[in-house]
């Protein structure tokens, strides 16, 4: 099978549709980031506390910002509909970092559970005080059971309740009965000792703000050094300007992915971080690939246009670039449809992004190769080429960048 | 290059032997198989569950109590010389960066007595740098290189206390480890499994401060009746500090102690549990020699006293002074040996250097975790289903040589995770999935190449020769590019970047080795049974 053979589309005649709607992607975003006041940081740079909490039914969400005032909760649309939420709340100070957990989790606490019934929710009980909890209880009830069985039995109980599909969350005791070395006097005494709070928190993520922009600090810079790298690599092994324009495409991608986060309001965080490497790495190795094409065709037609032996080049990869984008985007579609709410922003950003990084090589690295050497060849041509338009076509020998090649 | 087509069948054979043995070692059984994979390739918190802490180090703490006792050892060097003063303070700060600015300020030393003074100082404080106000007034500040000894003695002996701490709790794998840069003096805990981080921080004890306390009064059943006894107000220089009677539940008890504490954390050595002669449970201590030489004046002059041990504001421990004790003392009349061992715990663990508080803080439910890796895994094995079904569709059999590339450079870069002792982390699975995606680049530039090839019209082994060659420099080319941002991302970033770099950096090299090397030996399997093959399937 193969779709595209002899294909001679006339890539570089179309660039300024798609520069012109590159910058327009770029201002839309600009303009998105301006008008929401800045670019949305998640906790990992903006500094605050996240709670991420799993509710037995739809999450009561206005009841959520009423009990915890200044909150933004957020609701997850994922396919898998697992009825989870997110509530954030920002911090200004390094010391608010106890307090505000503490207010989170007693706000949750009075409003879906019930703190006075003097019982453990064993629905965000953590082993060791499932196993204080129980332990007189068990002996008093007549299950005689050894330091060790309880531990033991704790893990189980709690491992039967992590596991998906319960994620953390069960509604009934006797759905315990499953577990292994669970018997009615045990879960008798559960019921008599716990209940079920129709909520669990799956996680709690807390930074301060100074450390919060220390990380974002750190990532950015670390992302600058690592761009520069690459272009003074591309920079030996072609020319300056290849180096240039790959470096130049890359961060066009960067820009509109961050761009489109602030449209679809998602937030930056430190995942979103590891997926714009990721496209970097993604959308500098396909302009690689072409600039590659681009050096060897020079090597062999030395006479041709250079938008000649660009299109030329672009059409030989073709192929190639299909299938790979294809298939990266087919693995990151996958990822983002399954890969649940832990994924979701990683994936989005990647999603974005390969779309970008793809046409990026295209229609952004190799036009502004393309410019430079029009501009270079123009001004190194004598005046008096200008004025007889006659000898235009024949353009000057240009300088091949394979020089370093091999 | 066929000639050594048997050496390099070897050289793959064994690399993928090393490799699968340090996934999941010599299994015994099947579900061997599943409990090594667990063992070797060890996952994050943020895929297992946990608590993850950044805590900063309040190391101006320590600086400031460096400079107290300094002032306290200055004091009684210039009585000894007879010199006078008028006050003796060492400011306050409350900033970390601030360190610098902490200073010993004595003012009103006689004119007169101002060489003797000064010839004093350098001679006994040498790691001091004395500055002049004006006449009678002086500056004492640390010497740069003394300050910046301290500060990251101040961290190490944190990161020990704390480690220490941890270990109480008999966790299988924990790590605290000095954090960031030099400057930044924080402490990254892990813990793996601990999903309770109140109970996490209660025994890393944020705050923990030891002190040893004169008791003035006590004691009292409430707080009520410790304020009564004092008309509601209590006198100078006190403060009341509760105590928790062992082995029973209720009953707390109030004890007036003096604010200012006879022996602090710092100068506590070791303690240990241990019997007297009558069999009965005591604890032991030593004390730093300073330390040592003012609880021995101490203890002289107040035999029958009752001294506290103050753990975070909690008094843990009262016991009565009966003799002279120096640099070593027994706490004796203890009921237990439980007591025992816990009261040695806590003169060994009080000795925080300086307070630590948390920075950061994540706790990762274990469920999350599942959550995370069960969608990780499912999505993981959708969107490789779909790469192997289309790959095989386009390319047919060369296809099966990319699958099988594509399986060699996981099993090879899981290996490398495991014998490296890494840990995959969400970034490092960001930076996988560039790996398989720059690995399916490479397979798939190659046949494309060999496609090209063929349609000149060349022969098939030529064509795959040839394909292989014009590839491998874009290959060469895009695998440094990215290797050379990885280096910079490793050494300019953190935490989950580099993981990130590492992860993609293991992947893309492994990635040279499958897609080119072993590849180009299935096809020349292929290729060289039969001289004359006419048809490629590509």
């Amino acid at each position: 099978m193969e779709l595209f053979r002899h294909t001679n589309y006339d890539f570089l005649g179309k660039k300024w549709p798609f520069i012109i709607a590159s910058l327009i992607l770029t201002v839309a975003g600009f303009a998105s980031i301006a008008i929401r006041g800045g670019v949305k940081y998640g906790i990992d740079f903006k500094g605050g506390a996240l709670m991420t909490v799993r509710f037995a039914d739809s999450p009561p969400l206005e009841k959520i910002r009423s009990v915890i005032p200044g909150a933004s909760v957020q609701n997850f649309t994922d396919p898998q509909a697992r009825n989870e939420v997110e509530i954030g709340i920002e911090l200004q100070e390094e010391r608010e970092l106890n307090i505000s957990r503490q207010k989170m989790e007693t706000a949750l606490a009075t409003t879906f559970g019930q703190p006075n019934s003097g019982k453990l929710d064993f629905n965000n009980a953590s082993r060791q005080a499932l196993v204080e909890r129980l332990r007189e209880p068990l002996a008093r009830n007549g299950v005689a059971s050894s330091e060790p069985q309880i531990q033991k039995l704790a893990e189980d109980l709690l491992d039967y309740r992590n596991t998906p599909p319960r994620s953390g969350l069960i509604t009934d005791f006797n759905q315990l009965s499953s577990v292994p070395g669970v018997n009615a006097g045990i879960l008798s005494t559960l019921k008599q000792e716990c209940y079920l709070a129709p909520y669990t928190v799956k996680g709690t993520q807390m930074v301060g703000p100074k450390v919060g922009a220390d990380l974002r600090n750190k990532a950015v810079l670390a992302t600058l050094y690592a761009l520069a790298g690459m272009l003074a690599y591309i920079a030996f092994r072609f020319e300056w300007i290849y180096g240039l324009g790959a470096v130049i495409a890359v961060f066009h991608d960067t820009l509109i992915t961050v761009g489109l986060f602030s449209i679809f309001n998602e937030a930056i965080d430190m995942t979103v971080i590891a997926a714009l490497l990721t496209l970097v790495g993604y959308s500098m190795n396909d302009t690689i690939v072409i600039f590659d094409r681009i050096r060897e065709n020079l090597k062999v037609t030395r006479r041709e246009p250079l938008e000649a032996v660009m299109n030329k080049a672009v059409n030989q990869t073709l192929s190639r670039t299909i299938m790979t984008s294809g298939l990266t985007f087919l693995t990151i579609i996958a990822l983002f449809l399954f890969g649940g709410p832990v994924l979701h922003a990683f994936s989005f950003a990647l999603v974005c992004g390969v779309i970008v990084g793809t046409y990026s090589s295209v229609f952004i690295a190799s036009p502004i190769v393309l410019f430079w050497h029009n501009y270079s060849d123009q001004r190194r041509r004598p005046r008096a080429a200008v004025v007889s338009p006659a000898s235009r076509p024949e353009a000057p020998a240009r300088k091949s960048p394979s020089r370093a090649a091999k | 290059m066929k000639k050594n087509l048997t050496a390099r069948t070897v050289v793959i054979g064994i690399t993928m032997l090393i490799c699968v043995f340090g996934i999941i070692d010599i299994p015994k059984s099947g579900a061997d198989v599943a409990k090594n994979i667990q063992n070797n390739i060890r996952l994050g918190l943020d895929l297992k569950g946990g608590t993850h802490l950044v805590m900063q180090v309040q190391v101006q703490d320590a600086v400031k109590a460096d400079a107290d006792q300094t002032a306290d050892r200055l004091k009684e060097d210039l009585k000894k010389q007879n010199l006078t003063w008028n006050s003796m303070d060492v400011n306050e700060v409350t900033r970390v960066e601030d360190c610098d600015k902490i200073a010993l300020t004595i003012k009103g030393v006689p004119a007169t007595q101002s060489s003797a003074f000064r010839s004093l100082v350098a001679e006994r404080y040498p790691g001091y740098v004395l500055t002049v106000l004006n006449a009678t007034d002086y500056s004492m500040k640390l010497k740069a290189s003394e300050l910046l000894d301290l500060k990251s003695d101040t961290v190490k002996r944190a990161v020990d206390t704390i480690g220490n701490r941890i270990d109480q709790l008999g966790l299988a794998e924990k790590s605290v480890q000095p954090y960031g840069s030099g400057s930044t003096y924080q402490i990254l805990i892990q813990l793996p499994g601990v999903d309770d981080p109140a109970r996490a921080k209660e025994l890393i004890g944020t705050a923990a401060v030891l002190e040893i306390c004169d008791v003035k009064d006590g004691p009292y059943p409430t707080r009520d009746a410790a304020l009564a006894q004092h008309g509601g107000v209590l006198p100078l220089g006190t403060r009341l500090v509760r105590a928790k009677p062992r082995g029973t539940s209720d009953g707390e008890q109030w004890y007036l102690v003096n604010k200012a504490a006879v022996i602090s954390g710092r100068e506590m050595r070791n303690a240990r549990p241990g019997q007297d002669d009558m069999r009965k449970w005591e604890t032991s201590f030593n004390l730093s020699p300073d330390g040592g030489k003012r609880f021995g004046r101490y203890t002289e002059a107040n035999i029958g006293n009752k001294l506290a041990v103050v753990l975070d504001g909690q008094a843990v421990s009262v016991a009565t002074i009966q003799s002279k004790i120096e640099d070593s003392g027994r706490i004796t009349g203890l009921g237990s040996e439980e007591e025992a061992v816990d009261l040695s715990r806590y003169l060994r663990s009080g000795s925080l250097p300086a307070a630590v508080i948390p920075n950061e803080e994540r706790s990762i439910g274990p469920s999350l975790g599942a959550d995370s890796i069960h969608e990780g895994i499912l999505a993981g094995i959708a969107g490789l289903a779909a790469v192997v079904v289309v790959m095989l569709l386009y390319y047919k059999r060369s296809g099966v040589n990319a699958v099988l590339a594509l399986v060699f450079n996981t099993v090879i870069l899981l290996a490398a995770v495991s014998y490296f002792h890494a840990v995959l982390t969400l970034p490092g699975i960001a930076g996988i999935i560039l790996t398989i995606g720059m690995a399916v680049d490479s397979n798939v530039l190659i046949f494309e190449r060999i496609r090209e090839e063929l349609r000149t019209g060349k022969s098939v082994i030529s064509a795959v020769d040839t394909g292989f060659n014009k590839a491998w420099w874009t290959i060469v080319d895009t695998h440094v590019t990215t290797v050379v941002s990885c280096a910079f991302l490793f050494l300019f970033g953190e935490g989950p970047v580099r993981g990130f770099a590492v992860t993609l950096t293991i992947g893309l090299i492994a990635n040279v080795f499958t897609a080119v090397f072993v590849s180009k030996t299935i096809f020349d399997y292929e290729l060289s049974g039969s001289r004359q093959v006419q048809e490629l399937s590509i």
